[in-house]
């Protein structure tokens, strides 16, 4: 270990041959900056990137590897420093533990390439791979999972166009499939990888660029009593030019001979013409009906997408739930509070999925202002805000008193445990500096956070709270001054 | 089941952030959890062009499929300048190329003996000057298909092993094993040095020549799978395949030279690591057969000289990415310690090339001493080295794990992904020119040495499909 000395309440450290992800090391980042008489610190591998973030919070760093772990944290005395430094060590040995307890007697493989060779393949029993390393290391780990014949998720973005597109290629040799890159949700067989809801089984099989717009969409048609057999993703770009609908192909044509999906919904954005034209070509070719959602100006939004689809099947459309304010006239379910007050201001959309937030611009017209706080400008060298909520905290604390906010909450595994734990008192707070709130709540009743009990807290906090999103959107707009 | 079949049973690999893992234990979903890293710094980019390769995976399984299938047969013992283009003046060394100013202490006292031995010099003084001057022509063994222990120093009145690989015709060379101690490959050029040396030209060599012909070829693929078996790891434990080898040869020998027999036999017995140099052509037979396939990224020689550390790789013909030759770690002989070593040198790493030595530690309870570790140290070590490898030795395998085949062909993007370095069992030279051996142990190779190797392979894999 490397140390150096600096004034009392500094503490900088780098450790060699010490590994965590990110997001575990910004989750003990938070935890040590939680406690008392801690500025800040800041764990986390010494890439350039933190490097730089260190140096901008004006610590004095010595000389580091990215694989080194570097340790930065400013207390107003010494003492805090030391109960910093000692919870730092509980929580590193922590992670450790953790780390092994997976990797039992055998040494834990190191490679994807080891553990596919270490996979069961016997009694039926499938693999498939979960990537969520950084971008720039994503492709070796997801080309061994191709080259050993198993379907890989590719949750890291940043992935290079051309990589994906040689992986994709790959995978129609091998008979796999690629989802991703930045495929944030899937759902196999009612497995969630990834961000994932818990959806009732049932028929429908979703094919989608993936992300916040196929938990929303399947999330209402579970609120419709509807279940999904499979949840696709194929990645923001499948449907580029450049990638030409690769993976999009691909994932029909395995609903298509799934025995469990008896309707394909696809959900994408406007494809590029060429990929439009070869996915319209496959959907034709397939035995199984296709609804194909198309979103944007003049197109679906989300929940007319899960409308699409309840009307295919011949279902009716349900009162999408939602909990308001008594004098806004839209029924609830009831335990509303607040008074209803304020609005008649400027929207601001805080937003953490980035589908949600384009479909609010879309809807809203440029009504307002929709900030996307899961983009790369805010996630770098830090949590998504579907885990760690402190940026749209900030914002939210900052929305003048009767403007309108309008936020998403996202459930599921993956996300925050409770969001409304730090989300709720916020929203009180803004309620009473005369803030009209608006949450749309994606996400289902069976989720780990349920979605009634998360709906309520809000509520209760003095937000309207819609399941639809376009509906929150609708309902923003209205409260804002834009429509006045 | 087809691999995009979308029923049954998941099993998920996580590779990335513990979040995701923790999402499915949620689930109760089986979960194998890679343990990843960050690559060797730097090296990302190079890795995406590297892995990108069309040729690769078609080139390494080729490349390690020659490796594998390479059966080395000892076919005869030879004077080196019968067989080697060796001209008086010309010695071989170990590793990679270098000048007498850059050489350690080991093989500039290793060059001295072999100019005294040569008779082209009269004392160490006059041989010393003459190598200064620059009047001998040093080369790589590695170049004329041959390899070295330690200093490697190969001259023409030396005799050979001379192994054939029966499978793919190659040829390959090794001298004789001298014993421990002070010897010349340690760089010691004392008296007792030259008497062996001369002995082992009058007698040694010609009684196994005779013994060999008369015997007829010796299969090492199989003695050597044998003597892994036996306890062996084949770099520094070499008791069953010495003891194995004089089982085979004892009758011949004793047929061929019946008035020398006795003290020849003596002699191998007398030093547990006379099979190495055998089993050093035997890896270098097999290697050289994977060489010079495009886009393949196996190692087919790592090599030090007593300053750098080399490798070579298939696919970029015999051009050397060298770093820095670190010091062994391990247990020194009587008075000397870490101070009086000098850094890894020799050629013997191609027993690890060939997917014996370090990589077969798990075979060799008893050398774990030299670790100063447990056995379990032993079977973590020969673990590791499936991260780094290509395939699995058919024939050389492991008791104590299931007879599970040695880690066999390094792939240098699996070194650079995972930065696990190959495992390298060693003897260790004395610093000094003239002190002979001091100790032995492990040492870990450099990484810049890969480093620089998967830098040329994305440039050549680059430019190749720019053309």
């Amino acid at each position: 270990m490397r140390s150096k000395a600096l004034p009392a309440a500094d503490l900088v450290r780098v450790r060699s041959g010490i590994y965590h992800d990110s997001v575990s090391l910004m989750r003990v980042s938070q935890a040590l900056t939680a406690l008392d008489g801690v500025e800040v610190a800041m764990v986390a591998m010494a890439t350039e990137l933190n490097l730089g973030l260190a140096r901008e919070l004006g610590f004095d760093l010595p000389e580091a590897e990215p694989s080194d772990l570097l340790v930065a944290v400013r207390a107003r005395e010494p003492d805090a420093l030391r109960a910093a430094e000692a919870e730092l060590e509980r929580r590193l040995a922590a992670l450790a533990t953790l780390r092994e307890a997976g990797g039992a007697a055998e040494s834990p493989p190191r490679t994807t390439r080891s553990a596919a060779a270490a996979a069961p393949s016997e009694g039926g029993r499938a693999a498939v791979v979960l990537v969520s390393v950084p971008g720039e290391n994503a492709f070796p780990e997801a080309l061994d999972a191709v080259e050993a014949g198993l379907s890989v998720m590719v949750f890291s973005d940043n992935v290079p166009v051309e990589q994906e597109v040689l992986l994709k290629d790959l995978a129609a040799e091998r008979d796999v499939l690629v989802m991703g890159p930045d495929c944030g949700t899937a759902a196999i067989g009612g497995v969630g990888l990834g961000f994932a809801n818990v959806l009732r089984p049932g028929g429908v099989g979703v094919v989608a660029a993936s992300g916040t717009g196929a938990q929303h969409v399947t999330s209402l048609l579970d609120l419709a009593g509807v279940g999904v057999s499979h949840v696709l993703g194929v990645g923001g770009r499948d449907l580029s030019a450049e990638v030409g609908g690769r993976s999009t192909l691909r994932a029909l044509r395995a609903l298509d001979d799934d025995p469990a999906t008896s309707l394909i919904v696809l959900i994408s954005k406007p494809p590029a013409p060429k990929a439009a034209a070869r996915v319209a070509e496959a959907v034709r070719a397939l035995a199984t009906p296709v609804v194909t959602a198309l979103l944007g100006p003049g197109g679906h939004d989300l929940t007319s997408a899960a409308e699409a689809v309840l009307a295919a099947l011949g279902r009716p459309v349900p009162d999408w739930p939602a909990w308001e304010v008594p004098q806004d006239g839209v029924s609830g379910d009831g335990g509303v509070s607040g008074d209803g007050g304020g609005g008649g201001g400027a929207l601001h959309g805080l937003y953490a999925g980035g589908t949600l937030c384009a479909e609010a611009r879309i809807i809203a017209a440029e009504r307002g202002t929709f900030t996307d706080f899961g983009d790369d400008t805010y996630t770098r060298g830090r949590p998504h805000p579907m885990i760690d909520p402190a940026l749209r905290l900030e914002a939210l604390a900052s929305v003048p008193a009767g403007d309108v906010a309008l936020l998403d909450v996202v459930l599921g595994y993956g996300s925050d445990p409770d969001p409304a734990a730090s989300l709720a008192p916020a929203v009180a707070e803004a309620r009473a500096r005369g803030v009209a709130v608006v949450v749309a709540v994606v996400g289902t009743e069976s989720d780990p956070q349920g979605l009634t009990r998360q709906a309520r807290a809000f509520a209760e906090a003095g937000a309207t709270v819609f399941t639809s999103h376009a509906r929150a959107v609708r309902h923003a707009v209205s409260l804002s001054g834009s429509t006045r | 089941m087809t691999p995009l079949a979308l029923s049954g049973d998941l099993t998920v690999i996580t590779v990335g952030a513990d979040l995701l893992g923790h999402a499915l234990d949620a689930q109760a979903v089986p979960q194998i959890a890679v343990d990843w890293r960050p690559p060797l710094p730097g090296t990302s980019a190079a890795l995406a062009q590297v892995l990108a390769d069309p040729r690769r995976a078609a080139a390494n399984e080729k490349a390690v499929g020659r490796l594998l299938a390479a059966r080395p047969h000892l076919v005869g013992v030879r004077r080196a300048r019968d067989v080697l283009d060796l001209p008086p003046g010309t010695f071989l060394h170990a590793g990679p190329p270098i000048t007498w100013e850059r050489a350690s202490g080991p093989l500039r006292g290793a060059l001295i003996g072999a100019m005294l031995y040569e008779g082209l010099a009269g004392t160490p003084e006059e041989a010393e000057g003459a190598l200064e001057r620059g009047s001998a022509h040093l080369s790589p063994c590695h170049r004329h298909r041959t390899v070295g222990p330690m200093a490697g120093v190969v001259s023409g009145s030396m005799w050979m092993f001379e192994v054939r690989d029966a499978e793919h015709g190659g040829t390959a060379y090794c001298s004789l094993n001298e014993g421990l101690g002070k010897v010349l490959r340690y760089g010691a050029y004392g008296p007792e040095v030259l008497d062996r040396l001369r002995w082992m030209g009058d007698v040694l060599g010609p009684v196994l020549r005779d013994a060999l012909a008369a015997n007829g070829p010796v299969d090492l693929r199989a003695l050597m799978a044998q003597a892994l078996q036996m306890g062996d790891e084949l770099h520094n434990r070499n008791r069953a395949a010495t003891s194995l080898l004089v089982r085979e040869l004892a009758p011949a020998i004793v047929e061929a030279a019946p008035e020398r027999a006795a003290e020849v036999l003596r002699f191998i017995n007398g030093n547990d690591h006379f099979f190495l140099n055998a089993g050093m052509a035997a890896c270098k037979v097999s290697a050289d057969t994977a060489r010079d396939v495009p886009g393949s990224t196996l190692v087919v020689a790592m090599a030090r000289n007593g300053t750098d550390f080399g490798i070579q790789v298939s696919g970029l013909g015999d051009r050397w990415f060298i770093g820095p030759a670190g010091v062994p770690d391990g247990l020194y002989l009587g008075a000397y310690g870490p101070d009086d070593a000098n850094p890894d040198i020799g050629d013997s790493t191609i027993t690890e090339t060939g997917g014996v030595g370090g990589f077969a530690m798990a075979a060799s309870p008893a050398i774990v001493r030299f670790v100063g570790g447990e056995v379990a140290d032993a079977v973590a070590a020969t673990r590791s080295m499936y991260e780094i490898t290509l395939a699995e030795h058919p024939a050389y395998q492991i008791p104590g794990l299931g007879f599970r085949g040695t880690p066999v062909g390094i792939d240098v993007t699996l070194v650079a992904r995972t930065g696990l370095l190959p495992v390298v069992n060693t003897g260790i030279a004395g610093r000094i020119a003239g002190t002979g051996q001091v100790g032995a142990g492990l040492v870990s190779p450099p990484a810049s040495a890969f480093t620089a190797a998967l830098t040329a392979l994305a440039e050549e894999a680059v430019a190749v499909r720019g053309s």
